[in-house]
């Protein structure tokens, strides 16, 4: 089951770049939470803050805290413990080209040192059931090479690889906007079914698909957090003038 | 040629308005001057045939050295293949794989006589022994300290420590490879007399690989650490290579999923970059299979076969090193010539499948982000 994310006065640099700025927000556990926002405002940056993927770049820097269930992520723990219970999914699919369709899938269980091959085999089953994909790969598991699917199939491969730790929260930075919109609508369902069972954060720049999925969105803008409220709320009744300038396409 | 000509159509649409429309105004006399101009050059069709011939010829004369190696190497040959054929590359006559076999397990049996100038009969096989025995301890030690080099490099080092250091990895290869000989004389062969050889031979002795009977230092183990110190950068440099091709989400995969560097960069850099990275062992092998100055000075130059590796021997470069000016005799010669044509094909083949894998895994790939 998810847990929700507490975040207080987040601030993050690259470099000089002082990319996000007093960042205050409550993700709700088990719920999907979109953010919307033009390209460069701090999207990526912010999810990459969640699971402390932002300081593996050597030039960033972070303050503030984030709390992930009740885990101080920044003062409680190391980067690797908080990244095993935070699943990532990236804007460009990159399953491991050398590994087979079930190794993808088993990489974080095997990487951690699990080696149980009945529970593996039952793990990489469900984690690909619940990626939607296992009808199209279940024949060549341990044939076909992870960089052999297509790139929608890739994108679920790579979902299923991080469900397939038990994660309790989910990181999607824009995972649809290299798909076509088959692919896309096939990600967007996923969302739905999974949201009942992890907290989902999904970065998209498709205000169509934030109003599909999620029933949280935040609006970022130049680094900071212009608004945080229910998707309804935002898409019909925003209260800020640069929300609306937005969803309305007046910029971005 | 693409570049002229876009100059010349905007240098012909400016022109082309009417006058106060446009920023051709101002510009209009300068740009019709350079019109006249790019039109007196005409199209240097002819000087431009002429360059591409001058191209292809040069193209043509690396195909050409090549061709007439092979060529001289064959005909060169000729007398010592017809005579010896395939068992030039086996047992020499009156002796059989079992007593060979004997004859190099055992210290005190005799030796036999693999290469004769006198009575004319020759066999390759200490060579062979030789640069497959020296190449092969060369790779065991080079190849960890190699990825190990690019390891740290690619993905340990502090920035500002990184280019220089790259820098001197790169500059050993430039190294003149009897300099190597010369410094393995003086520095390395005295080292493995005095301190190396004698504690292999206390700790690894009763394997029989490491008796220690061979008073000078030299031998296929001496010969095998020169080679690796100078195989190391061409294989660092090249792993490196392959590994900062690999694409950086795959670095981040693996950190998403909470592994810790040294799995990040086992399963997401080496294990990505491993074809690459045999392509750059394999490159490693053929510098080590043709090398001469240095293992000429240091091998110890025996044409014989033990088991220990602290033993002298020779390679099929050494011998041809050593013996082609003192060759008189015609088959004697051509056996060195045989010799020769044999290392030629190797190390063409080696390095072919070499640069093979290398290209295939660094092909197109994007420089890594970050
Ligand atoms: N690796 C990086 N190095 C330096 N600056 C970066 C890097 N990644 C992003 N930035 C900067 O941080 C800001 C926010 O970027 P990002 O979080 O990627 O925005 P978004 O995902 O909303 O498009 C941008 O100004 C961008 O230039
Ligand atoms: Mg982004």
């Amino acid at each position: 089951m998810g847990v929700g994310i507490e975040v207080t006065n987040l601030n993050a640099w690259y470099g000089t770049n002082h990319t996000l700025q007093d960042i205050n927000l409550n993700i709700p556990a088990n719920h999907a939470t979109a953010l919307i926002g033009p390209s460069g405002c701090g999207k990526s940056t912010f999810v990459r803050c969640l699971n402390r993927m932002h300081e593996t770049n050597p030039i960033a820097r972070v303050t503030g805290t984030v709390r992930i269930g009740d885990l101080d992520i920044y003062n409680d723990c190391k980067p690797v413990e908080i990244r095993r219970r935070v699943g990532m999914v990236f804007q460009r699919p990159n399953p491991f080209p050398t590994m087979s369709i079930y190794d993808n899938v088993a990489a974080g269980l095997k990487l951690n040192g699990y080696s149980n091959h009945h529970v593996l085999d039952e793990i990489v089953e469900r984690s690909l059931k619940n990626s939607a994909l296992w009808d199209e790969v279940k024949d060549d598991l341990k044939k076909k090479s992870g960089a052999s699917l297509s790139g929608g199939q890739q994108q679920r491969l790579c979902i299923a690889r991080a469900l397939a730790v038990d994660p309790e929260v989910l990181l999607m930075d824009e995972p649809a906007s290299a798909l076509d919109p088959v692919s896309t609508s096939k990600i967007e369902d996923l969302i739905f079914q999974l949201k009942s069972q992890y907290t989902i954060v999904i970065v998209t720049h498709n205000m169509q698909q934030a109003a599909r999925v999620a029933e949280k969105t935040g609006f970022f803008l130049n680094g900071r957090m212009v608004e945080f409220d229910s998707t309804h709320k935002i898409f019909t009744n925003p209260s800020d003038k640069r929300t609306e300038d937005y969803i309305t396409g007046r910029f971005g | 040629m693409t570049e002229i000509r876009i100059s010349q159509t905007q240098v012909l649409s400016e022109a082309g308005n009417p006058p106060g429309q446009g920023p051709a105004n101002g510009a209009q006399p300068e740009a019709s001057a350079i019109r006249t101009f790019l039109l007196s050059r005409g199209n240097s069709a002819g000087a431009d045939r002429v360059f591409q011939w001058l191209m292809v010829l040069c193209a043509l004369t690396i195909f050409g050295i090549v061709a007439l190696i092979a060529m001289q190497l064959v005909y060169g040959s000729q007398l010592s293949w017809h005579k010896f054929g395939f068992s030039f590359f086996a047992w020499p006559a009156g002796f059989t794989f079992a007593s060979i076999f004997k004859a190099v397990l055992d210290p005190n049996a005799a030796q036999p006589n693999y290469w004769d100038p006198v009575n004319g009969h020759f066999s390759a096989l200490p060579f062979i022994y030789g640069t497959l025995v020296s190449s092969f301890l060369a790779l065991l030690m080079a190849v960890p300290l190699a990825i190990g080099v690019a390891v740290f490099l690619t993905e340990m080092c502090p920035g500002a420590l990184r280019a220089p250091l790259a820098f001197i990895t790169e500059l050993l290869a430039a190294i003149p490879s009897v300099i190597y000989g010369l410094w393995a004389v003086f520095v390395l062969v005295p080292l493995m007399r005095e301190q190396v050889n004698p504690f292999l031979n206390k700790t690894l002795g009763w394997t029989g690989f490491f008796s220690d009977d061979n008073p000078t230092g030299l031998g296929f183990f001496s010969a095998g650490v020169i080679l690796a110190i100078m195989i190391l950068p061409i294989i660092s440099s090249l792993t490196r290579e392959v590994m900062l091709a690999v694409p950086h989400s795959q670095r981040e995969a693996v950190l998403a999923l909470g592994a810790t560097r040294w799995e990040m960069i086992r399963v997401g850099v080496l294990r990505n970059a491993r074809i690459g990275i045999v392509g750059a062992i394999i490159l490693g092998l053929g510098r080590a299979l043709g090398e001469t100055m240095a293992v000429t000075m240091v091998i110890g130059n025996s044409i014989e076969i033990h088991r220990s590796l602290l033993s002298n021997g020779n390679t099929m470069a050494s011998v041809i090193a050593n013996q082609f000016s003192e060759a008189s005799d015609n088959m004697h010669l051509s056996a060195l010539v045989e010799l020769g044509l044999a290392l030629f094909v190797v190390t063409i083949v080696v390095n072919a499948l070499a640069q093979l894998l290398v290209w295939a895994v660094t092909r197109g790939a994007p420089a890594r982000a970050s």
